[in-house]
């Protein structure tokens, strides 16, 4: 039984520390990216909003593919992993961090774009009429009125860091303790015949995702109630 | 009219397939409407004048302060010291009413000390003291107008603009909001700049107009002005009127009647009591203005004052409409008279003539004043 344990909580917590830091970036990130998206007038805008969106039509092979070269050392990536003496990003976990911001951007950036135009110019003309500068009106009024939007992206970039396997597999390496996380480990279980390994997880898979689904439909159910 | 008193705004481009055209230069007191039919750009000025929409051609002067200047300058709009209240409420729903209420004013004036409008007194005069910690979607379509208004006067402006306040409101909401209006206009000393489409609406509040049509500017002046110039469509309208601010000169109180002061003459008008001195504004319809040569005998019409004819115009085959001057001598308020081609010529009527102006009905405009006690 401690055997069974030790092989199944490392992916296990190591998927929820990789999600839980990827989620808070592609916060920090998609937010002002969704907020540009919705408010700039330049024609090329489309073009950004083409490429953020591009892993969700990419085969992930392709993703990682590009990834792994640019993690590695001769790419960017190990221009910065040279920083602290290191010699590549890819097969580590801050690897498996970018490419998990890349991949799950689309599902966070397209709920808060959403979210941004669905408040319409007219509170923000408001707040400027009461002396709110750009700035503040961001803060005071467009951030929580998108609030919902927020959530969703939140959930859903969760959701599907949870459930990338092939990025993480080019880039990652599937390293026990490091770079393996839930949906390579269950790849693993399986291809070692450890059914039962296996099945706990992809069982606990189905039981999250389910989770996901229902939340993402009580917000959505909470926003219409709280527009009408 | 010194540069310092008054609203100057001008503003010519295109937005859009709408060609706009449009200049005018009022006192920057009372209220100013801007009037004309949907479409006419009424409410494209004043988001210019908000600095909502910029067109590069404009000049947007209030009160000596430029906001807008052919040079390219342009305060954004968050530094204007403005209000603005759209058609729609608009507003935050993520924000209780005390919150909406406080979310312009500035930080240092919270507590309703200093000049400037205090929480306290626009909360009472807007009668919003039991909403305060109400959530905005559990409060009527007038209550939510009413703390709007509230809101935009809290952010201490220097401006008002009203964009059509009460046009999204249903009848009975808009009697009640009204005289909010008045009253705001009467307490506070601040001039609106107020967009609407419905005359009686202007009739009711406004002291300047600023009438507009297709992009431009027909014509800008005292309300009493424009209403009383034949070559401009409120004076041709079916339902065309004149406003008049008279003077509360004695009462009757067996009667109640109140004998108000206008220039060039005097109406008894049924009305509540009111003090001596008061101002009260009063609204005359050309169809209830007849004409005579001789001062009439004995009648039931109250009103039956001197004046002299300045000018007339044709209205359809067989009706003209006679703008009089009141006082013997033709030098006081003006009139519309609107009467049968057939009565003009068998009187003899004619541009210059002294007549008997007998006014069928004098209605006082409702609210103003009425809250002073």
């Amino acid at each position: 039984m401690p055997d069974f344990s030790l092989h199944i909580w490392p992916p296990v917590l190591l998927t929820i520390e990789l999600a839980t830091i990827t989620t808070f970036l592609l916060l920090v990130i998609a937010t002002p990216l969704a907020w540009w998206l919705t408010r700039s007038r330049a024609w090329w805008k489309e073009v950004i909003a083409a490429v953020v969106s591009l892993p969700m039509v990419l085969p992930p092979t392709v993703l990682g593919f590009y990834l792994l070269v640019a993690l590695g050392p001769d790419g960017p990536g190990g221009a910065v992993a040279s920083l602290w003496g290191a010699r590549t990003l890819a097969f580590t976990f801050t690897g498996l961090v970018i490419g998990s911001i890349l991949a799950s951007m689309p599902f966070v950036v397209q709920p808060i774009r959403n979210a941004f135009a669905a408040i319409g110019d007219r509170p923000l003309e408001v707040a400027a009429t009461l002396r709110a500068s750009p700035t503040r009106a961001f803060w005071t009024v467009a951030l929580p009125l998108a609030s919902p939007g927020l959530l969703s992206g939140a959930v859903l970039g969760f959701a599907h860091t949870v459930g990338e396997f092939g990025v993480i597999l080019m880039i990652g390496g599937n390293i026990p303790g490091r770079t393996r996380v839930m949906s390579t480990a269950i790849f693993d279980f399986v291809e070692t015949m450890q059914w039962r390994e296996a099945n706990v997880l992809a069982g606990g898979m189905v039981v999250f995702a389910f989770a996901v689904i229902l939340s993402m439909i009580l917000i959505e159910k909470r926003v219409s109630r709280a527009g009408a | 009219m010194n540069a310092v008193e008054t609203i100057r705004a001008e503003f010519r481009g295109t937005i859009g397939k709408f060609s706009l055209d449009a200049g005018f230069t009022a006192p920057a007191k009372g209220v100013t409407a801007l009037f004309g039919p949907s479409g006419c750009g009424k409410t494209t000025v004043l988001r210019c004048i908000a600095g909502l929409l910029r067109v590069s051609d404009g000049l947007c002067e209030i009160e000596g302060d430029v906001w807008q200047d052919r040079n390219g300058s342009f305060l954004p709009t968050h530094r204007r010291p403005l209000g603005y209240v759209f058609q729609e409420a608009s507003l935050f729903p993520h924000l209780a009413v005390r919150r909406n209420l406080m979310f312009g004013a500035p930080r240092d004036n919270r507590d309703a000390t200093g000049h400037g409008v205090g929480f306290d007194e626009v909360v009472d005069l807007l009668g919003v003291t039991a909403l305060l910690d109400r959530s905005p979607r559990n409060l009527s379509g007038g209550e939510r107008q009413r703390v709007a208004i509230g809101r935009a006067l809290l952010s201490q402006p220097k401006l008002l603009l009203m964009d059509e306040p009460l046009s999204a409101l249903d009848r009975a909401t808009k009697n009640e909001i009204l005289p909010f209006l008045d009253l705001l206009r009467d307490r506070l000393s601040l001039p609106i700049v107020y967009v609407t489409h419905d005359i009686a609406e202007v009739e009711r509040l406004a002291d300047q107009i600023v009438l507009m049509e297709k992009g431009r500017v027909l014509a800008a002046g005292p309300l009493a002005d424009l209403q009383s110039d034949p070559t401009l469509p409120l004076a041709m309208a079916r339902d065309a009127a004149v406003s008049l601010n008279g003077v509360v000169e004695s009462r009757d109180t067996r009667y109640g009647l109140l004998k108000l002061d206008v220039r060039g003459g005097q109406f008894v008008v049924p009305a509540p009591p009111a003090r001596i001195g008061e101002h009260r504004r009063i609204r005359i319809v050309a169809g209830d203005v007849s004409l005579a040569r001789e001062p009439p005998g004995a009648s039931s019409i109250l009103n039956v004052l001197p004046a002299r004819i300045v000018s007339m115009r044709p209205v359809g085959s067989n009706e003209v409409v006679a703008v009089v001057a009141l006082g013997p001598s033709g030098d006081g308020a003006r009139l519309l008279s609107r009467v049968t081609q057939k009565s003009w010529d068998q009187l003899g009527l004619a541009r210059g003539v002294s007549v008997y102006a007998q006014v069928k009905a004098v209605a006082l405009a409702p609210g103003r004043g009425e809250f002073e006690g």
